[in-house]
């Protein structure tokens, strides 16, 4: 992909700026029509996620208490693994987005949930709800566009060490969590100078992280295997196991949000003065589904509804699927590409860019050279909308 | 048992520490979390309550039974407590005032009970959520009693309670637990007809046995319940120690009178809405580092807080209770009772009551 302003083929060259204030209120009005519905049913939603999580972390870890025996283990770890991606996506991500703070049930409110992760809560609030949910696959702004690891977009500049990143973003999987931790606290930036190193606001953050992964540590490789007495070892075996089958999984469903083909980026420059509307409308082609079924949503924590997760972040996630026809119509109506795939489909996509730009753009083929364009000059030209008068998409669409 | 007891400290010392273990396994939950998926009204989970019996009273009012959790302290005859129930999925607190008596102290778990009685208003959310939704075995989340308005012990002589609608309520509650040691007790209602009484054949036999005075003013009848209605109907009101509970403007009237007659300290009033103020100016509010808000001069800092989603510390929302001070770092607010200006500058902190304090002007709210 290369920064929409470049391309050649713009794919938002049709739209009028009357077009984007036009999406920008369908948009307001569907979000205004899940709050007003929001209600019991909402509420006993995710409180039976959380209970079935609970019971499923407990049982679970129950069964590990025997985890010498390998039917136990298997079992136990595969509890476990869901437990753990469910406490991770559909209800921790979730909770701290603020999407159940309308609840007003301290227990379940994004200033007290603590999840299950290296990352400490504040922390990633901030990175993640502030920084990328804010700007949105704009290179230079977003971090999370390669976690500052990897070049994903060929307007990020080559240097030989991208070479490695297949190898980076393997590892980067199998600790995402860490990954996670090290980029909220921008580890990378922050230990460059000596200067940075001694912040002390670097430092108090650093040792919270520290706090956190200490007790992630000692609940998982000390307390729970102690616990298990001789199935010692093999429950931290599978303690490891759940963590890593964790990682590999929100890797995966993260790298489907916004790396696969199809994601537009945007460039500094483009969203100076931008509108609600061009906001939604960056967040419409920034973000990428994942299609499958009810508990494949469940499983990612409705992330594979990213775009419209991306729209609407504090709307409570068992929404998102009702609201998806309505937002797949407005790209139809508007000539958009609504990005979207199965879940193999969208990894190998995501992967095999992380490979292509490993390579310096000469090799890939794929070097674009038009001249750069601004978001506002195109606005600017109002184009009559060249699009055919579309029709209503079918629901099984 | 008494703390001098040979092994009592190791035995809490031990318990502390076997928490901390399970919080450690629970983490990053607390091992709370987990109990109170199967033991929600156990000794140290936080105060709830199950739902025993829902029953309709005259004129849309409901009384709900409840079987508290074991940490429940009982409570004394006239004071209410603070109910949080979840309507339409969300959290809401609410004071009732308790109509039972206080219970016999238990021996193990959840076998007394206590009741509330509420009255619908219109519009009233939470109340016509009691009497339409909440069914027989809901849990609900609950606070300790409280309130000043209580039948002292040991009880006075020639006690008088006057009660508008219901405002009879908390009066009801001292008055079953308290007129076998009752003296020359007279009990004013107001209501607008007969039938409108809450708990009228309840009190109506009280008054048929002997037990109490009680004299009923029925508006649709004889007019509003005034001074002049009062003095002639209780002639001897100086010599009482009196309980009144009802609208605002009949507290007032009786206020000012008690006060006239120089026997204010032998008046106990409760209110349950408050008189408020006219609006004030507005202003922009910031809660702590983050959300600014507009708010209007007549809206609670509290109400606009939580429409912007803040979760915010709240109790009463009647200006009570306290459970919702925050301070005030810097700028105005008006009291939306009394209209009265609260100003702090940088470094004052001045806590205040955001359930009944709206913006007059900008101001800075800490969290």
């Amino acid at each position: 992909m290369t920064v929409l302003q470049k391309k050649s083929d713009n794919p938002i060259a049709h739209l009028s700026a009357d077009d984007i204030d036009e999406i920008g209120r369908r948009l307001d009005a569907i979000r205004a029509e899940v709050i007003a519905a929001r209600g019991a049913s909402d509420a006993a939603y995710i409180r039976r996620v959380i209970g079935v999580q609970r019971t499923l972390e407990l049982g679970s870890r129950a069964v590990l208490l025997f985890s010498k025996f390998p039917p136990a283990w298997f079992l136990g770890t595969a509890g476990l693994s869901v437990a753990k991606i469910l406490e991770n996506m559909e209800i921790g991500h979730n909770i701290m987005h603020g999407q159940w703070d309308w609840m007003r049930d301290e227990k379940i409110h994004s200033t007290t949930w603590e999840w299950d992760n290296a990352s400490p809560s504040e922390q990633w609030k901030h990175s993640h709800n502030d920084l990328h949910h804010t700007y949105t696959n704009v290179i230079g702004r977003d971090n999370d566009l390669g976690y500052g690891i990897m070049r994903v977009d060929e307007d990020q500049r080559w240097v030989p060490m991208y070479l490695a990143q297949p190898l980076w973003n393997f590892v980067n999987a199998c600790f995402f969590e860490y990954g996670i931790a090290a980029y909220d606290l921008e580890l990378g930036k922050n230990l460059s100078t000596p200067k940075r190193r001694n912040d002390p606001e670097f430092r108090a953050r650093g040792r919270q992280v520290l706090r956190k992964i200490r007790s992630q540590l000692l609940k998982d490789y000390v307390v729970h295997p102690a616990l298990s007495g001789p199935s010692f070892v093999s429950t931290i075996a599978a303690n490891a196991t759940a963590n890593f089958v964790r990682n590999i999984w929100t890797h995966s469903v993260i790298m489907c949000g916004h790396f696969p083909e199809g994601v537009e980026t945007f460039s500094r420059s483009s969203i100076e003065g931008e509108t609600r509307g061009e906001w939604y409308l960056r967040q419409m082609l920034g973000s990428a589904n994942i299609s499958g079924t009810r508990a494949m949503h469940v499983m990612t924590g409705n992330l594979s509804y990213q775009i419209e997760h991306h729209l609407f972040p504090d709307l409570p996630s068992n929404r998102y699927h009702e609201i998806a026809p309505k937002i797949r119509q407005i790209f139809h109506d508007y000539q958009l590409t609504y990005t979207t795939g199965p879940l193999p489909k969208q990894v190998a996509s995501a992967w095999s860019k992380v490979f292509r730009l490993s390579l310096p753009n000469d090799f890939t083929a794929t070097l674009r050279t038009e001249p750069k364009v601004a978001l506002k000059s195109l606005l600017g030209r109002r184009r009559r909308p060249t699009r055919r008068p579309a029709a209503p998409l079918s629901a099984a669409a | 048992m008494m703390s001098s007891e040979p092994g009592a400290g190791t035995r809490a010392s031990l318990r502390r520490r076997l928490w901390t273990v399970a919080d450690s396994l629970a983490s990053p939950r607390k091992a709370a979390d987990y109990l109170d998926m199967f033991r929600p009204m156990r000794r140290g989970a936080d105060l709830r309550a199950r739902v025993m019996e829902v029953r309709d009273e005259v004129q849309d009012a409901v009384t709900v039974v409840l079987r508290p959790g074991v940490d429940w302290r009982g409570h004394l005859p006239g004071q209410y407590v603070r109910i949080g129930i979840d309507v339409d999925g969300i959290r809401r607190w609410r004071s009732y005032s308790i109509t039972s008596t206080p219970a016999i102290p238990r021996s193990s778990e959840g076998e007394a009970t206590l009741s509330v009685t509420a009255k619908a208003v219109p519009g009233g959310l939470v109340t016509n959520h009691l009497a339409q939704e909440l069914q027989v075995g809901d849990l609900v989340h609950l606070d300790q009693a409280c309130g000043t308005f209580v039948l002292p012990d040991p009880v006075p002589r020639k006690p008088l309670f006057i009660t508008a609608g219901s405002g009879i309520t908390p009066v009801v509650g001292m008055l079953r637990s308290g007129l076998d040691r009752l003296r020359d007790a007279v009990l004013l209602h107001s209501d607008r007809t007969p039938g409108d009484v809450l708990f009228g054949p309840e009190l109506r036999g009280l008054a048929a046995a002997g037990k109490v005075r009680l004299i009923e003013n029925h508006t649709d009848a004889d007019g509003r319940l005034d001074m002049a209605a009062i003095t002639e109907l209780v002639p001897d009101l100086a010599e009482r120690q009196t309980w009144a509970c009802g609208p605002a403007g009949l507290l007032d009237a009786i206020e000012e009178h008690w006060a006239e007659l120089g026997i204010a300290e032998q008046l106990h009033t409760e209110r349950f809405r408050t008189a408020r103020a006219e609006p004030g100016q507005g202003g922009t509010v910031r809660f702590g580092s983050g959300t600014e808000i507009a708010v209007d001069g007549s809206t609670a800092l509290l109400d606009a807080g939580e429409q912007a989603g803040l979760l915010l510390p709240s109790g009463c929302r009647m200006g009570i209770c306290f459970s919702c001070v925050l301070p005030l770092r810097e700028g105005a607010v008006r009291d939306l009772r009394s209209g009265e200006l609260t100003i702090a500058s940088p470094g004052d902190g001045v806590l205040v009551q955001t359930c009944v304090s709206a913006a007059a002007g900008a101001c800075q709210i800490d969290l």
